[in-house]
């Protein structure tokens, strides 16, 4: 057991990895599920153990093959990435039991086997990109998520899902090159690769070499911001998640830009944040504007979308402008903002796009104009989608209005009265799109294409249950929540010039 | 003069911006699928440039421990870029499948084309 309690960082990417190598290899669907499900519940437990050594005894560093950072690559696990990788498998174990009926639909049954592996393969590159302290062993990991996320998005029912996923692998290869050029111009400057490392040796470089740094800076966000689609570089994004398999949209939408914004954070806070001061590059400023303008405008367009699935893009789009902004106030309570709602959003948003599924697999329709009277029909989905719902909007004792709160209270912080207006009337935005739904769902007599439709079976509904049940728990009591946020933004500013 | 001056010293990375925006460029104005991807290639290939090129020095060797070699390459960028390269493949691999599948769905590889058939069904 000690073995493994040293190793389990590594454990936390290879596991996945084996575990795609072998479900590769399988014939039948079953036994392919069974071993993703099995893999996907050992994930959070690893995560967990994490989560538990770095809050006992600080950072965890793992050195690959014995050999010492900077020279090999290292594994470095301190409190903002035990978060992450506790979100990521956490919202993969719990929507595992669900993909089983979702994807029997979607997918024809001899492909269902490479599914898992695909599956599988995504969660190694999305874990891999959190647990690494090394900047071009990033890169690979964001090639090995991303090319699965592209195989997973072609598996879509719809022929447009090809041309999704085809756009998505343009899009999203320049992001990943740009990253990668970026982390070039850091390594020319420094000859270092190791985050910590590149933290250290920025600074000495900055005098003579600020305009490579400047670059590589833009790069890399321009980059990540590609692939964690900020506005206006989230056109990829609303196509993808509306037609990609239903259960692959909730895995996506709760873990792939979320991971991308870690990347993000990692970069602009531990490597140039520390290296240099940050009012030298008007990056932040740059940042909150462009996040404004993400929570209005694609707000505005879930307002008169007509699809289910994509209006919820629409809005994811919207929320991870909330996160971007917590992140460009750089203070206190607007880091706490931002970081919270990543596994706020997380799990709102996995619940509404599971709930869309449960519609997509009963009726096989998600066009708005068709679901009137859902919530008769379908009353436990329904439910669960109006708790997710009122999250999104930010109502008291939800998860939504904690993030909120930091966020106002972040901007208030610096000053920016008429920042914490607009964030809550963006707010506003969101109450009409899903205050929208919820009235066609609930208040109308049911359609006529509606009178088979049921709450889904359990392995369906009891996820759904459970990620609305956490919107509200993590809503009253926030101390997992938003107390490891605030300690993770508190060490993160803390190594700020 | 300087600047001149400045051009003929870095020509390497002259070349290499160069590729690179004639890569992205390409991926941008053009249409068709299969050339779009030839572009996000050249694009790629451009960054291997952007990390090998710095790491020769001229006259250095292979860093092999031995008294009669004093000046040795960087061997790293090297191993970077394979890997850059595989992934580029892979890429390249993926991204000319799905022209495949598009093909066999909408009959056509033009941008164009295809949003046209798709509006249309």
């Amino acid at each position: 057991m000690s073995a493994a309690w040293l190793h389990l960082p590594i454990l936390q990417v290879v596991l996945p990895l084996f575990g795609a190598i072998a479900a590769a290899f399988l014939k039948r669907s079953a036994s392919a599920f069974a071993l993703a499900l099995v893999v996907s519940w050992l994930m959070p437990v690893i995560a967990g153990a994490l989560l538990w050594q770095v809050l006992t005894g600080g950072p965890v560093s793992y050195h690959l093959g014995g050999w010492e950072p900077p020279w090999g690559i290292e594994y470095r696990v301190d409190l903002l990435n035990a978060f992450v990788l506790l979100l990521i498998s956490a919202i993969g174990a719990v929507i595992m039991p669900a993909a089983r009926r979702s994807i029997d639909l979607e997918i024809e049954a001899d492909r269902q086997p490479r599914f898992y592996c695909m599956f599988l393969l995504c969660l190694t590159g999305l874990l891999g990109i959190a647990i690494t302290g090394d900047a071009f062993n990033a890169f690979v990991f964001l090639e090995i998520s991303s090319l699965s996320t592209y195989v997973l998005i072609a598996l879509g029912p719809d022929r447009r899902a090809l041309l999704a996923a085809y756009r998505y692998l343009i899009v999203g290869t320049i992001g990943a090159t740009f990253y990668v050029i970026g982390v070039g111009l850091l390594y020319l400057v420094t000859g270092t690769l190791n985050m910590a490392d590149l933290a250290v040796r920025i600074g000495p470089a900055w005098e003579a070499q600020s305009r490579a740094i400047i670059a590589a800076l833009g790069f890399i966000t321009v980059g990540v911001g590609l692939k964690l689609a900020l506005f206006p570089l989230h056109a990829w994004l609303p196509n993808a998640y509306t037609y990609a398999p239903s259960w692959v949209t909730v895995f996506l939408s709760a873990s792939a830009t979320k991971v991308a914004i870690y990347l993000l954070v990692r970069f602009y806070f531990s490597v140039f944040g520390s290296a240099v001061d940050l009012d030298l590059l008007p990056v932040a400023t740059f940042i909150v504007a462009l996040s404004v303008a993400a929570m209005f405008l694609a707000s505005i367009s879930a307002v008169f979308e007509p699809n289910l699935k994509r209006m919820l893009a629409y809005s994811s789009v919207a929320q991870i402008g909330y996160i971007t902004l917590g992140i460009g106030l750089q203070n206190q309570a607007g880091v706490t903002g931002g970081l919270v709602h990543i596994v706020n959003h997380g799990m709102m948003k996995a619940a509404l796009f599971l709930a869309a599924g449960a519609v997509l697999l009963r009726v096989r329709t998600v066009r708005i104009a068709e679901l009137a009277g859902i919530g008769r029909k379908m009353p436990w989905t329904m439910a669960a989608f109006s708790v997710a719902g009122l999250g999104l909007i930010g109502t008291p004792g939800t998860t939504g209005f904690v993030s909120k709160w930091y966020l106002v209270l972040g901007a208030i912080e610096r000053g920016w009265w008429p920042l914490a207006f607009l964030i809550v009337a963006s707010s506003v935005i969101a109450l009409v799109y899903v205050g929208r739904f919820l009235e066609i769902a609930w208040m109308r007599e049911p359609a006529e294409g509606l009178a088979e439709a049921a709450d889904p079976p359990g392995s369906v509904l009891l996820p759904l249950l459970i990620l609305a049940a956490a919107t509200i728990y993590f809503g009253l009591d926030t101390a997992l929540t938003a107390g490891i946020a605030g300690q993770a933004a508190q060490s993160l500013l803390g190594g700020m010039r | 003069m300087d600047f001149f001056r400045t051009v003929a010293d870095h020509y390497n990375y002259v070349i290499t911006i160069f590729v690179m925006v004639a890569g992205l460029y390409i991926v941008t104005s053009r249409g068709n699928l299969i050339k779009k991807l030839v572009g996000l290639a050249i694009f790629q290939t451009s960054v291997y440039l952007l990390y090998i090129e710095p790491g020769k020095i001229l006259g250095g060797t292979a860093p092999i421990l031995h008294p009669d070699f004093t000046v040795y390459s960087n061997p790293l960028p090297h191993v970077l870029i394979l890997t850059a390269i595989v992934v580029g493949v892979a890429t390249l691999a993926l991204g000319l499948a799905l022209v495949v599948r598009i093909n066999e769905a909408f009959g056509s590889i033009e941008e164009e084309e295809i949003i046209e058939k798709d509006r249309a069904p």
